[in-house]
C-alpha cells in the first residue's frame, strides 16, 4: 500500500461521511406517507392515521402499517425480508425499500404543518 | 491458444468455487446488500498475471455461468452491473499505475457496490436509494482492501516463484 492508496482511501471514506451528514440532516417528523410501486405512486396516506395498507402486484404482497405516527413493513413474502428487518420509520426522507417488490414506503413532510401545541418537547 | 484456454478455464473454476462457497456461508457483515466477493481475488490476480483480455473473459464467464446455474435473471443483472464497472475501473487504474494492487482493489470493490445501486435504482425506478451510497462506499473500501490484501500476497509469491502460473 502505498500513499496514494491512502489518499484515495481518505477521499472515498470522507465522501462517505459527507453523504452521511447530508441525508441525516433535516430529520423532522414527516406527515405523509408516500407508497411508489414499480416507479408509480401507489398512494398518499397521513401519518397521523392509523392504518394497514396491503400492497399486492405481481411481484409479491407487502403489508404497510402506520401506526402511533410510525410506519413498518408488517409482512412481506420477498426472500430476503430486509424490508420489514428496517423497522419503524417517522422522520422525513426516511424510506423502507423492498427491492425485490420494486416497492417503495417513503415519508415526506408535504403541509409542513407547524407542531401540534401539545407536542411534548424532549 | 489452447492453452491459453485452459487457462481462463483454470481461472474461471477457481472464481466459480469462490463464488459457491461464497453463496454457502455467506460473509456479508449483516449489511443488506453487501458481501466480501472473493471470486475477486481471482479476478484481481488475473490483472496483474494475464493480459487484459484474458481478464475480461474470466469475469464476464464467470459472473454468466454463475447467474445461470445458481441465479436469476434480476441476480444476473446486479452482478453484471457491479462485474463489468468494477472491472473496467480496475482495468484502468491498473494500466495508468497510480494506485497499488491495493488502491486498485478499492475502487473495484466501491464501483463494484456503485454499479449494483445504479442497477437497483434503474429496476425500482426510483433514487430513493441514494442514501444507501455512504454505506456502500465505506463497504466497497473495507471489502476492496480484504481483496486486495489477499490478492497483493498471491501475486507477489506468483512473481517470486517466477514461473508462469499454469
Amino acid at each position: 500500500m502505498n500513499k496514494k492508496d491512502l489518499i484515495l482511501i481518505g477521499a472515498v471514506l470522507l465522501a462517505a461521511l459527507l453523504g452521511f451528514l447530508f441525508f441525516n440532516t433535516d430529520k423532522d417528523k414527516g406527515s405523509t406517507v408516500v407508497i411508489t410501486l414499480d416507479g408509480n405512486q401507489y398512494g398518499t396516506y397521513p401519518i397521523s392515521t392509523d392504518k394497514t395498507i396491503t400492497v399486492k402486484s405481481e411481484n409479491g404482497i407487502n403489508t404497510v402499517v402506520i401506526k402511533s405516527g410510525e410506519v413498518y413493513m408488517q409482512d412481506a413474502d420477498c426472500p430476503d425480508k430486509y424490508c420489514v428487518d428496517k423497522g419503524h420509520i417517522s422522520k422525513v426522507n426516511d424510506t423502507i425499500i423492498c427491492l425485490p417488490h420494486k416497492l417503495v414506503v417513503e415519508i415526506k413532510d408535504t403541509d409542513n404543518q407547524p407542531p401540534e401545541v401539545d407536542e411534548v418537547v424532549k | 491458444m489452447s492453452k491459453r484456454i485452459a487457462k481462463v478455464g483454470i481461472f474461471v473454476a477457481l472464481a466459480m468455487i469462490f463464488s459457491y462457497i461464497e453463496a454457502i456461508v455467506p460473509f456479508n457483515f449483516g449489511i443488506p446488500g453487501v458481501k466480501l466477493g472473493i471470486a475477486n481475488i481471482v479476478v484481481v490476480t488475473s490483472l496483474y498475471q494475464l493480459s487484459i483480455k484474458e481478464t475480461v473473459g474470466i469475469s464476464v464467464i464467470r459472473i454468466f455461468l454463475m447467474g445461470v446455474l445458481f441465479g436469476n435473471g434480476l441476480s444476473l443483472i446486479y452482478s453484471l452491473a457491479g462485474g463489468l464497472l468494477s472491472l473496467f475501473g480496475m482495468i484502468f487504474f491498473s494500466k495508468i499505475k497510480i494506485f497499488s494492487v491495493m488502491g486498485v482493489s478499492v475502487i473495484g470493490g466501491v464501483l463494484h457496490n456503485m454499479g449494483q445501486l445504479i442497477a437497483a435504482a434503474i429496476i425500482l425506478k426510483s433514487i430513493s436509494l441514494t442514501y444507501y451510497l455512504p454505506v456502500l462506499l465505506v463497504a466497497g473500501v473495507v471489502t476492496g482492501l480484504i481483496i486486495g490484501l489477499l490478492s497483493d500476497r498471491i501475486i507477489k509469491v506468483l512473481c517470486k516463484t517466477n514461473k508462469s502460473i499454469v
